[in-house]
């Protein structure tokens, strides 16, 4: 088992060009298949569909079961499967309760429904942390926990993917499934926020 | 192996910014590409996810923090390509350098030598008849081992005990998979430590749900 650090002298934008230009002369890549790849993770997938199956299982406490009993089946019936998304599990926070997900190994994420990760989920800060210290960890992220709340950690370490359902604000009971949506954060699904009504950001 | 990846509960590494209102997923140009070209990477070189990660873990420690992420990924790209000899050793820092307008000799293209290996099906998760060893509530430890091969038991739950509070769809074994030595899947279990179980007394309240593949598991009082 080697390590491999003398290509690392040399700048990273250096050396992907380099290898890209090596993969496409050999024809071992497409670069348009390189392009869908990115475009599809740029503009088709990402926290938007996260927070239609959240805004959903808001109002519809049916599909709120059955989200919470099958993820996977319950998201891919809006649309959202794929990659990374081979089994989800959606956990509920609740008053006490509150949930948030890491990966410590590397930086496993649910793409189908939150595309892919931050700059900070994938931070060794982050990683190394979220385990150790979550309370104070929440806390410096901008999330005060009172002390009786139960936190829970899920350390994404098998092919699982974790998703949090985040509590509804009050004060949105006349909002539509689609002006909820609009509410639901990225960070309210990772479990490092919670959704706040309009104007009580 | 105990790598840098494996990196749960160390200290040292600062505070987290979050990056408000929305973070896209790439920042520059490069970061776009060597993601295409990792992912691409595991077909072109014959291995899978498993492998993948193993790559992506066995980079020097220095390397793995200081490329960040997409580098990260670059560097597993290199690795993968690298075992399978569809690129030779050296090749890409000798295009980088011949791009950077140096004079250099670049090695020849080698004879690839892609892994003996076909998954069974698509996707990590399997069927299987053997019936799950462990049940919902049963108390388990998770062994105390240090494998010098791919693993996905994390150094700070080995030797910890917990409660198990669900199983999950069977899965391969990573630990196999990610040596082309066999599917081996196995139940999986999601696992409930108490912090103070993984760092002792004077830990803040909170729970960890871990993810723990049958063979890690080992039954405790």
């Amino acid at each position: 088992m080697t390590f491999q650090t003398e290509a690392s002298r040399l700048p990273v934008e250096l050396r992907t060009e380099a290898l890209e230009s090596i993969l496409v002369e050999r024809n071992l890549v497409d670069t348009k298949v390189m392009d869908t790849y990115i475009k599809m993770y740029e503009q088709d997938i990402g926290p938007m569909n996260g927070a239609k199956v959240v805004a959903k299982a808001w109002v519809d406490s049916q599909y709120k079961a059955r989200l919470l009993e099958d993820g996977t089946g319950s998201i891919a019936e809006l649309g959202f499967k794929g990659p990374q998304g081979e089994h989800i599990v959606v956990v509920e926070n609740k008053p006490g309760t509150h949930n948030v997900i890491v990966c410590t190994l590397c930086s496993c994420y649910p793409w189908p429904v939150l595309g892919l990760p931050p700059t900070w989920y994938k931070d060794p800060a982050y990683r190394s942390r979220m385990v150790r210290e979550p309370r104070k960890l929440l806390s410096e992220m901008g999330l005060e926990l009172d002390e009786d709340v139960d936190i829970q950690v899920w350390d994404s370490s098998s092919e699982v993917r974790y998703l949090v359902l985040p509590e509804r604000p009050a004060g949105t009971e006349d909002m539509s499934e689609e002006e909820l949506a609009g509410l639901v954060t990225r960070d309210a699904m990772v479990g490092v926020a919670n959704v706040s009504a309009p104007g009580q950001a | 192996m105990d790598t840098i990846a494996d990196i749960g509960g160390m200290q040292g590494f600062g505070s987290v910014e979050l990056t408000e209102p929305f973070d896209p997923p790439f920042h520059e140009e490069w970061e776009r590409r060597a993601f295409a070209m990792a992912l691409l990477s595991m077909r072109v070189s014959g291995t899978n996810l498993d492998r993948f990660r193993h790559a992506l873990a066995r980079q020097h420690p220095l390397d793995y923090l200081e490329d960040g992420y997409y580098g990260r990924w670059l560097n597993c790209a290199i690795n993968l390509l690298t075992d399978s000899a569809i690129i030779a050793p050296g090749a890409v820092e000798a295009r980088a350098r011949k791009l950077q307008g140096e004079d250099v000799e670049e090695p020849p293209a080698p004879e690839p030598q892609k892994p003996d290996y076909k998954p069974t099906a698509a996707g990590s998760i399997r069927l299987i008849d053997d019936p799950p060893k462990f049940k919902v509530g049963d108390r388990v430890r998770a062994r105390l081992v240090h494998p010098p091969t791919h693993t996905r038991l994390a150094r700070y739950v080995r030797g910890r005990s917990g409660v198990v509070r669900a199983l999950h769809p069977a899965q391969v074994l990573p630990d196999t998979n990610a040596h082309f030595e066999g599917e081996n899947a196995q139940h999986v279990y999601n696992v409930v430590f108490d912090s103070k179980e993984l760092w002792g007394p004077e830990a803040e309240d909170f729970t960890v749900n871990f993810d723990l593949y049958e063979s890690y598991l080992e039954e405790t009082s």
